[in-house]
């Protein structure tokens, strides 16, 4: 996907929160510019916003704890809300949530607005709850998120750790609206990285035309169950306004 | 010593919901083996705070619950304490089970089962109506066993509780706990035989 097809185009330096409302069809290209970056995410059902990115259905559903290509993100009705049609990274973390403003002056130190007016360390719950609030959500609708461009090993024991290939300069992801999605987004640090030094990447967020999931779609056929999620999300459009079409 | 204050049995299938003050002690009993107790908690004062399952596992670094696991709140409090577990871990990233999540994972003819979440639902809005399906979140699943590989894999295995396991918390604030006995007969959770399980509370 060529940076200069985008539709509609935004860099979210580090620490920062931006939306963006996708159609069905439409899909969103995240770029890891400096290869330090996290990309905290929750999506909703812009139609029904009670329907939202559901962690535990996403990972049951697809036997996974880790989102790649050909995963889905679930809502908790049983829709995919975003596919990941293409993916230059491997592995995005589920597990670890966001971070809050004693995590982060805890690993970062104290750099409030007082002393370092824009440059404030921000944390990623603050960031989620400016957002949700600007769509007329809440606390309530800050359920665990999917971080992207972090990769979280779990070992034998169950022990998790941010690991080292997390960091790939360049990498990218593409997520495919499913349904029409309000996606809310975080550049906060990930929850397990590692001081003292504040990160300082952007993030290049690029919307593009995908078009539907074909029948042959890397998503759709990954799995059994991602055909049956798929009848789902598209069963949600099966009463178009004005009636069905000729 | 101890004074026992409530004891109940939540038969397969059924909800639960009860209140739970600071610095009382509850037990969960899996009376026959193998039954998987889909719980939550919301802060019994103020229910925009709530279980987190991923704020519990990144605090203590470790995706299975057993004793001496803090159970986190979405403001990074402990709500509770897991004192003693004769079981030995436990699941917090399977969620619950629900109509919907079963047409997907098992087919579309499975909807109308009987699910966790409907179990959920039905106790938030007997409790009271201010509750929706918005204050839900991931849960714990006691009992249940959901291993994750390093490769990146999760599965819902073979249980590894068994007749008379049990768990015990300590509250550290007055919490709601919500519990469904989950009746799901699509994977092993429950041994494809949802059982009975008890619930005692004392008050220390
Ligand atoms: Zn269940």
């Amino acid at each position: 996907m060529p940076s200069n097809a985008f539709l509609l185009e935004e860099r979210i330096p580090a620490g920062c929160h931006h939306a963006f409302l996708l159609k069905r069809g439409y899909a969103l290209r995240l770029t890891d510019i400096s290869g330090d970056g996290n990309v905290g995410l929750l999506a909703f059902n812009a139609d029904e916003r009670s329907e939202r990115y559901n962690m535990a259905d996403t990972l049951k559903a697809q036997h996974t704890h880790k989102l790649a290509l050909g995963n889905v993100l679930y809502s908790d009705m049983g829709r995919p809300l975003l596919s990941i049609m293409g993916d230059s990274f491997g592995w995005h973390d589920t597990i670890c949530g966001t971070t809050n403003g004693a995590m982060i002056e805890a690993t970062y130190g104290a750099q409030d607005f007082q002393v370092a007016r824009n440059d404030y360390y921000r944390n990623g719950r603050d960031g989620f709850l400016m957002e949700l609030g600007r769509w007329g959500l809440g606390r309530r609708d800050l359920v665990p998120n999917a971080n992207f461009f972090s990769t979280v090993t779990v070992d034998e024991a169950g022990n998790i750790a941010l690991s080292e290939d997390s960091y790939q300069p360049g990498a990218w992801v593409e997520l495919r609206a499913e349904l029409n999605v309000l996606v809310l987004l975080t550049t906060a640090p990930h929850p397990l990285r590692e001081g003292p030094t504040y990160p300082e990447g952007e993030i290049e967020a690029g919307v593009f035309w995908a078009g539907p999931a074909s029948a042959s779609d890397v998503c759709r056929s990954a799995c059994g169950e991602n055909q049956r999620g798929f009848e789902n999300a598209e069963a949600w459009f099966a009463l178009p306004e004005g009636g069905p079409k000729a | 010593m101890s004074t026992l204050l409530r004891q109940e049995t939540i038969r397969a299938g059924d909800p639960f919901m009860a209140r739970i003050e600071a610095g009382q002690r509850c037990r969960l009993v899996d009376t026959e083996g193998n039954e998987a107790v889909d719980t939550f908690f919301f802060n019994a004062n103020d229910s925009r705070e709530r279980y987190s399952a991923v704020d519990t596992v990144r605090r203590q670094r470790n995706v299975y619950l057993s004793t001496g696991t803090e159970l986190v709140s979405n403001e990074d409090r402990t709500m509770l304490t897991i004192v003693d577990d004769t079981c030995g871990r436990h699941d917090t990233l399977g969620g619950a089970c629900a109509a919907e999540s079963n047409t997907v994972r098992y087919a579309h003819d499975r909807k109308f089962m009987h699910s966790c979440r409907d179990n959920f639902l039905l106790a938030l809005l007997n409790w009271n109506e201010d509750f929706s399906k918005r204050d839900l979140g991931p849960n714990i699943n006691f009992f249940m066993n959901v291993p994750l590989s390093p490769d990146g894999q999760l599965r819902f295995a073979d249980g590894i509780s068994g007749p008379g396991k049990y768990v015990e918390l300590v509250a550290a604030m007055d919490v709601l706990i919500l519990i469904s006995n989950c009746p799901q007969l699509n994977n092993p959770c429950s041994g494809f035989n949802p059982t009975p399980v008890e619930f005692l509370l004392w008050d220390a």
